[in-house]
């Protein structure tokens, strides 16, 4: 049968039907087009597949598509202005937050949503602010450089 | 042309009757292993997995026109992979 | 091409561009989700591709009956081992692979292949897979290395003969190979020594963990042509392979890399690609088959579980008189030799009089093994540095001090035989004995343990083309993906080669149409043989550059001098003219002779072995067992950095992996001999609260056969973690650390051993 769904993506409005059971990272990368969220595992446990959905930080795996319909999604396309990338963007390449960067759409998603809710997080709260989402090469020194600078910077 | 002294590794000294080493004349890699494989058949199954050739120290796991020096220390050496 | 812009030699001069922290090109693309992995591109009429696997560890397969899967409306392809009929020629290596690809007649592990469909979409494979009906005759299996071993263990392949030893067995058995290192007379070395310290180790099975799965998307076409589109650390090798094991020219089939998420090892064998080759030869449609997380545990190339013996004999002094270890590891299902291989390492850190290394490969009812970042080295490194620290602990020698005194030098005859050039272990542990976290106060309930470890690295076949724009910019086409950065680094060599800007140059990775054979991206040998590469091809450059200018000026080649960016008329007579750029002679290239570029294709040899030392500090609750890192510190000699912030990065990264390695990564096989723990739940890897910040000290000794003085860097610092992280364990609660990973049971059980002694 399949659900209507009407949402809004990024600032664009879109609309769609999917089957009941597909599952929101499914339809953004499947659907929409937008492939920067990536399936690492689709149980919810590496954080790859990170959005940002009525201001909450979800694991698109683990949310229907229909769970979208009149809500506002954040995926990692959306987070440059135009050609201005997002401090946090700038930050991630200027330390070298990233080496095969597969988890880095997911962490600058998770990083975003942290800073939002604590705009000047310790080490501590940024390590445990972005414990779910697993990255495998860098050990996560740079990446937790990398947001403090971006923090730093964005509180001005 | 003079003899060069080929140290082998475990796996191929029953190949050659259990000794540790071998003399053969050969003044590059691709020669040593033409004349190891007319001397010792055995030793084609070996190399065509990956023996890799220490010449003093030195590595090569490809370049078989490398020269032995007639004097180098030359050991024969299974060709490790990576990850 | 002249034979002097091939020297491989080290170069002395002044750097410019390398060393210094520039953007990577490929930057922008990843932070904002533009970049391709392998699952994200998509052709037109393209099939979903799943495959079935076994449910069983060891089990005959008697029938497979793929006809109501056939008849499902939707389903375009369906395969077997029957239509993967045998191109190998009698390579056993290859018959290995395509059998580990599809199981022919045998499952042999957990997971094991069985048949793939292709539909057209997701729900409709699924429901093909549950009508395939596969008649099994479950037959015991074996998952330990040594119950493989046993008298009487299941026997897997009734081909193995074990190699290696004196003379060839009368019976099959599950060890495929024995194998030997050392020299002097151990047993000799063991009546000189005043203290004797002998322990037994085992280390469990860990996988590389990298975030992104399997994904490949073949398409093949009905005159035989096909392309693939696949996530690798070697698309020229999966070129390769996949058309040996499908029967076509290797030129036929055009391989593209996509940006891949994580390798280390285990994306340079074929699982998925000849699969969906195969399909989509069968349904003439496109076919993507990317693997689930489950299937990326269960049925992929984790690297060993090993069982270890280690006896070392030391006089009072310090002085080590004989070291002897006896390594079993096993390859999976299929014959392989990483017991050889942590044979050859387990001691090279060491100048010894006396030593002996013995291996024993063995096949058990498990994946497939692949690499897993230094390969073996890892193992082996934990049983040898645990014992080392025992024995300096029994003569009451600093750990470090004692390691320094029996440290391999240049001159030292190496464990696995050949003398060393100059190498860097010295330089490590003096280093580390002078790093301010060996002098930083503990902790409560707080060990500090170091080790070191020891790595081949590797060169292999490269080739890069050089072109120069018209416009006077440069482009390079580099054939070894790039995992973490190495782009940047490629173009950092040319522009420094060149005299040019490093904006000046962009780096790509070709496909394998556009370029001769690459090796993959392994063996630490990226950056060390593809930078080679490209300094070869910016001196031919070069070297049309100056014939062009000096057909331009019509004055000889022999005075045109290429200097920062431009060719020089030097020479008397020539003082006046300016110098012509790079753009003014690209602009001009179509008038003095075409297009112009500058190739290279090359075995770089000889990458030089690499040495590091780690710094553990770990906390151990009494409570509960668990350990957690306070601090960690890496170092290592890269040669030359070329890139500092990407060194940086492989110290950390590897550092990382060998800590989850030993506190908490391992595979857990039930009775049924099915893995149990095939998720990131369960299988843990570190996560970003479970790690301090890790401090690096790159050393630079550079390597005489590298223009720049380059070393691989990428593996060799995931091999002391395990060693450094269990001895810091051990002297935290005062109990030997024997069993990686040393998990929260595990170290509970210790303390309460040693409580109730």
């Amino acid at each position: 049968m399949g659900v209507h769904v009407h949402a809004n993506v990024n600032g664009d409005n879109v609309e769609f039907t999917c089957p009941e059971d597909e599952v929101l990272l499914d339809v953004l990368r499947n659907r929409l087009g937008l492939t920067g969220a990536k399936e690492g595992c689709g149980t919810g446990d590496c954080g790859a597949c990170s959005v940002i959905l009525d201001g909450r930080l979800v694991c698109s795996c683990l949310v229907l598509g229909a769970e979208m319909n009149g809500r506002k999604v954040e995926t990692i396309e959306g987070m440059a202005d135009g050609g201005t990338l997002h401090p946090l963007q700038q930050n991630f390449i200027d330390h070298a937050a990233l080496q095969c960067g597969i988890c880095t759409p997911g962490f600058l998603i998770a990083a975003q949503a942290l800073l939002r809710k604590n705009p000047d997080p310790s080490e501590e709260e940024i390590r445990f602010g972005l414990a779910g989402n697993l990255c495998r090469c860098t050990g996560y020194d740079k990446i937790v450089r990398a947001v403090q600078a971006a923090a730093k910077e964005m509180r001005g | 042309m003079s003899e060069r002294v080929i140290h082998l590794w475990g796996a191929l000294r029953p190949l050659v009757g259990g000794t540790a080493f071998v003399k053969i004349d050969a003044a590059t890699i691709a020669e040593l292993f033409a004349r190891l494989i007319e001397r010792y058949p055995g030793m084609e199954l070996h190399i065509r997995r990956g023996v890799a050739v220490s010449i003093n120290g030195e590595i090569y796991r490809d370049s078989w026109g490398t020269a032995l020096p007639a004097d180098a220390e030359i050991y024969l050496m299974p060709r490790v992979p990576g990850g | 091409m002249s034979l002097d812009s091939m020297n491989p030699k080290l170069v002395e001069k002044k750097f410019k561009v390398i060393g210094t922290r520039v953007p990577r090109p490929d930057g922008v693309d990843k932070v904002t989700g533009r970049a391709r992995y392998g699952a994200d591109a998509s052709m037109p009429g393209q099939l979903f591709g799943l495959v079935l696997r076994s449910p069983h560890a060891h089990a005959k397969i008697l029938k497979i009956d793929t006809s109501k899967a056939e008849q499902l409306p939707g389903v375009k392809a369906i395969i077997t081992s029957a239509d993967l009929p045998d191109h190998t020629g009698g390579d056993r290596a290859m018959m290995d692979i395509l059998e580990n690809c599809m199981a022919r007649g045998k499952a042999l592990y957990d997971g094991h292949a069985v048949a793939a469909v292709a539909a057209i979409d997701a729900a409709t494979a699924r429901k093909a897979l549950k009508l395939i009906n596969v008649t099994y005759k479950i037959l015991p299996h074996v998952t330990d290395v040594d119950e493989a071993l046993k008298h009487g263990a299941p026997i897997l392949h009734e081909y193995i003969y074990t190699e290696g030893l004196p003379e060839r067995p009368t019976a099959y058995s599950n060890w495929n190979k024995h194998g030997e290192f050392g020299h002097g007379n151990v047993v000799a070395g063991f009546k000189e020594a005043d203290v004797v310290v002998a322990k037994s180790y085992k280390t469990e099975q860990t996988h590389q963990g990298y975030i992104e799965p399997h994904s490949v998307l073949a398409s093949v076409s009905s005159d035989g042509a096909a392309e693939m589109w696949v996530c690798t650390q070697g698309h020229f090798v999966y070129r390769n392979h996949c058309a040996q094991l499908l029967g076509m020219d290797a030129n036929k089939l055009r391989v593209t890399a996509s940006e891949i998420g994580g390798g280390f090892g285990g994306k340079t064998h074929v699982w998925a690609e000849p699969l969906a080759l195969a399909l989509s030869r069968k349904a003439n449609r496109p076919v993507k088959l990317t693997m689930t997380r489950d299937e990326v545990f269960r049925c992929t190339g984790p690297t060993s579980s090993t069982s270890i013996d280690v006896k070392i004999g030391a006089k009072k002094d310090g002085t080590i008189t004989a070291a002897w270890a006896e390594l079993r590891y096993h390859g999976g299902c299929f014959p392989a030799n990483w017991a050889e291989l942590g044979a050859m390492t387990a001691f090279a850190c060491y100048d010894l009089k006396n030593v002996k290394t013995v291996s024993k490969d063995v096949v058990v009812n498990r994946p497939k093994t692949a690499a897993y970042r230094a390969p073996s080295a890892p193992m082996a490194a934990f049983a040898v540095e645990n014992t080392i620290d025992e024995i300096a602990k029994a003569i009451g020698m600093d750990p470090v001090d004692f390691r320094i005194m029996n440290a391999a030098k240049q001159g030292t005859k190496s464990s696995y035989g050949p003398v060393y050039g100059p190498i860097g272990i010295g330089p490590t542990l003096v280093a580390a004995k002078n790093h301010p976290h060996m002098k930083a106060p503990l902790g409560k309930n707080t060990g500090r343990g170091m080790a070191c470890g020891f790595w081949f690295n590797f060169g292999g076949q490269t080739c890069v083309d050089l072109n120069v724009t018209p416009d006077g910019n440069v482009t390079i086409a580099q054939g070894t993906i790039d995992v973490g950065g190495s782009r940047a680094s490629i173009a950092m060599a040319v522009a420094e080669e060149m005299g040019i800007t490093y904006n000046q140059v962009r780096s790509i990775i070709a496909d394998t149409s556009s370029l001769g054979h690459n090796d993959m991206t392994d063996g630490s040998r990226g950056t060390f043989s593809t930078s080679m590469a490209a300094i070869f091809a910016a001196r031919n450059a070069i070297m049309v550059l100056r014939e062009r200018a000096a057909k331009t000026w019509d004055i000889p080649l022999a005075e045109v001098e290429w200097k920062d960016g431009a060719a020089h008329a030097t020479g008397a007579g020539h003082g006046n003219r300016s110098p012509l750029s790079l753009k003014e002679i690209a602009h001009k290239a179509g008038q003095t002779g075409g297009p112009i570029a500058g190739h290279s294709e090359l075995v770089a040899d000889n990458a030089g072995v690499s040495f590091a030392t780690h710094i553990a500090d770990v906390e151990v609750d009494p409570e509960t067992g668990r350990s957690r890192i306070t601090r960690y510190t890496v170092i290592q000699d890269a040669g030359k950095a070329m890139h500092p912030s990407y060194v940086e990065g492989q110290y950390q990264g590897g550092a990382a992996q060998g800590i989850g390695w030993a506190l908490n990564e391992e595979y857990v096989y039930g009775k049924d001999g099915r893995l149990q723990n095939a998720g990131f739940l369960d299988y843990r890897i570190p996560v970003c609260s479970d790690l301090p910040f890790i401090d690096t000290q790159i050393l630079e000794i550079p390597n005489p056969n590298h223009p720049y003085g380059v070393r691989g860097v990428g593996e060799t610092s995931i091999v002391p973690p395990l060693g450094a992280v269990s001895i810091a364990v051990t002297n935290a609660i005062g109990v030997r650390q024997l069993h990686i990973p040393m998990s929260p049971p595990r170290v509970l059980k210790s303390i309460q051993t040693k409580k109730s002694e």
